[in-house]
């Protein structure tokens, strides 16, 4: 037998990082900063993002295509992620900016006075001057760096123990993950939360002591970024995926019981593989809030989860590579559309205009690629490959209870 | 011989019904026993019972050397402490390869992390090698396990469980849509596993009793109707009306 590499078992892998890694060229020899222009830098931007929503798509493939975990509510962590590292940048710059003024004064500033003059800055907008508590860490970058990873780690965590341990599974689940990042959102509209209610945390595109730079070269720094967390994110996954550890979930996704039976504590899998994924979906958020310059409470509405999972549906669940390009091809084509890109239709009686219909659009083609392909854009890999995964032949209508439906017609189960 | 497992006056309903009631049962290490008893006896229950799928509403379930009682531990905790079982419809993993079906179930650590890092080892893989031969799947190691004939799962389903090396085997209809020549087969591994650990069987097919050979304990409405070697139980006229009469 040749000895098996990582690499030469995931070929995937292997194809996605290249695909990556060219694409990522390609846009920086066509951008503002590095090339010839022809990529405007807030379309750098966009892809930017795009990017960061591909890692939280192959996140969420991973606790949904791979465990069976149908979350709701990833993008509640990718929102916190959002604001975690917002919190550092709006105080940073708030306080260079201030310091700025302040050295006109007769007397320098003290320290205390620079931090008030900060928080009136900030929290003016909602009527307040006093940093509240989670503010505590918002000076420092690493502390608040490190906040991005463990708030969205911890809620996930805490979450995840009660709603595991208690064995809620299939749509109760999911309607849990949506009533916990609705009760985030609502929270978060709230000034007493502590983090400017509904304006949200503006400006972020603005990095602190890099005025110098113009946006354009930040754009491609961010985007460089995001390749690299993408791509590490990918590496992270297909291994995780791989191995025992894929085994094991895939078991659980396809019968948690018997796993359980084999002597696995599903409950610990299930939260091992919920946290992981909340935590990467945190660091995506990092990423792309920069690059939006802006977050507010409405990112994390129910809406926003129930997007990544018809991205993921759309590009295909159980491969890594299906999640990432629906993201990519779902996203981009929603601005397209959204952005009015895409021209409107005049039917003589009717004009459709695709800024009202896109959404439409996007939900038939939802249920048309669930009803007609259910492997989604990530399937036509497999006209290319030699990949014939087989059907399963328990389909779900049919019922392991005494009274359920059964495979063969009078059959005797039990 | 020393005791494995004990119930004592364990009682279960669902709905008003009562599944299991106060049912005594006790099985040594090494031994086998058959458990024999007409459609909702409570056979499957009483599986479900020791393995920690349905909680009784009463009794007692102690098991090994340290009197642990099972109805604390969760259905995991239980497969840890080396319970096995074969399910009467065989559940594998058909999106899987036998040869990961094999894998997953072999004895190692089972915690995330253990299992996140865990790497194959020579001795993990010869062990397949062996089961899979005794099982008589070899060459169907890389197959898909959904692709395997009826007979076939059941076969990687035994496979799964000795791979599990458990002490106490609960074994669920193992004979069902198998040829006589695979019959013989599975009375042959389960007598040898009754060698060293103790083994559970629940079947309806007085032949293959016959030839396990064991204590035979036939269940009625959840209680044990009778027990002793097979030609006792057969000759006790209340198990010939309620069981093999009809």
């Amino acid at each position: 037998m040749k000895p098996q590499t990582f690499f030469s078992q995931n070929r995937s892998v292997f194809w996605f990082l290249l695909s990556l890694t060219i694409f990522a060229l390609v846009v920086t020899v066509m951008s503002d900063a590095m090339g010839n222009g022809m990529i405007s830098t807030s379309f750098v931007k966009t892809l930017g993002k795009t990017l960061c929503l591909m890692l939280v798509a192959v996140a969420m493939d991973v606790v949904w295509g791979y465990t069976g975990i149908l979350s709701l509510g990833h993008m509640a962590f990718f929102g916190l992620g959002g604001y975690m590292i917002g919190m550092w940048l709006m105080y940073a710059r708030t306080e260079i900016i201030v310091t700025e003024s302040l050295r006109a004064a007769a007397l320098p500033p003290t320290p205390q006075e620079i931090h008030e003059s900060v928080g009136t800055q900030i929290f003016g907008v909602v009527g307040s001057s006093d940093f509240p508590a989670i503010w505590v860490f918002a000076h420092s970058l690493p502390l608040q760096l490190a906040m991005v990873v463990l708030v969205p780690g911890l809620l996930a965590l805490v979450f995840g123990w009660l709603a595991f341990r208690s064995r809620v599974t299939g749509v109760y689940l999911s309607i849990l993950t949506q009533a916990m990042t609705l009760a985030l959102s609502l929270y978060l509209f709230q000034n007493e939360a502590g983090l400017r209610g509904n304006n949200g945390l503006s400006g972020l595109q603005n990095l602190p002591g890099l005025d110098d730079l113009p946006q354009s070269t930040l754009s491609i720094i961010f985007f460089w970024a995001s390749a690299v967390a993408l791509g590490a994110g990918y590496v992270l996954f297909a291994w995780v995926v791989s191995g025992k550890m894929g085994s094991v979930i895939r078991g659980i996704r396809d019968n948690e019981g018997r796993v359980r039976f084999l002597g696995y504590h599903v409950e610990s899998y299930k939260l091992f593989i919920f946290t992981l994924t909340g935590v990467v979906a945190a660091i995506a958020g990092a990423l792309y809030y920069p690059q939006a310059g802006i977050i507010n409470p409405n990112e994390i509405a129910p809406i926003a989860s129930i997007y990544l999972a018809v991205w993921v549906a759309i590009g295909g669940r159980g491969r890594l590579y299906g999640a990432a390009l629906g993201a990519a091809v779902v996203s981009l084509l929603s601005s397209w559309f959204t952005g009015g890109g895409a021209p409107n239709i005049p039917l003589g009686v009717y004009t459709i205009q695709w800024t009202d219909w896109w959404l439409v659009l996007l939900g038939l083609s939802f249920v048309a690629v669930t009803l007609l392909a259910p492997k989604g854009i990530g399937g036509l890999f497999d006209l290319v490959s030699k990949r014939h995964p087989v059907a399963i032949s328990s389909s779900p209508a049919v019922g392991p209870d005494v009274g359920a439906r059964r495979t063969v017609e009078g059959e005797e189960e039990k | 011989m020393k005791t494995l497992l004990e119930m004592s006056g364990v009682s279960v309903s669902f709905d008003g019904f009562k599944a299991i009631n106060n049912l005594s049962f006790r099985i040594g290490e090494p031994e086998m026993r058959a458990i024999i008893g007409p459609n909702g006896a409570g056979k499957t229950t009483f599986m479900d019972i020791i393995t920690g799928k349905t909680r009784p509403d009463s009794g007692t379930v102690i098991y090994g050397e340290k009197s642990i009682s099972l109805l604390k531990m969760s259905e995991s905790e239980i497969a840890m402490a080396g319970v096995g079982r074969k399910f009467q419809k065989p559940t594998v993993f058909e999106a899987q390869t036998v040869r990961e079906n094999l894998a997953m179930a072999l004895k190692n650590k089972r915690g995330p992390f253990d299992v996140l890092l865990y790497r194959k080892t020579r001795a993990g893989a010869e062990r397949i090698d062996e089961l899979a031969e005794i099982i008589g799947l070899t060459d169907s190691l890389p197959r898909i396990a959904g692709e395997l004939s009826h007979g076939q799962k059941q076969w990687l389903e035994i496979g799964m469980l000795l791979a599990q090396d458990p002490r106490l085997l609960l074994v669920d209809e193992p004979a069902a849509g198998m040829t006589p020549a695979e019959r013989e087969h599975t009375t042959d591994l389960l007598k040898r596993a009754a060698q060293k650990h103790a083994v559970v069987v629940v079947e309806h097919d007085m032949e293959f009793i016959r030839r396990l050979d064991c204590r035979v304990t036939v269940l009625c409405e959840g209680s044990v109707l009778a027990e002793g070697s097979l030609d006792h139980v057969t000759s006790n006229p209340e198990v010939i009306e309620v069981y093999l009469g009809r």
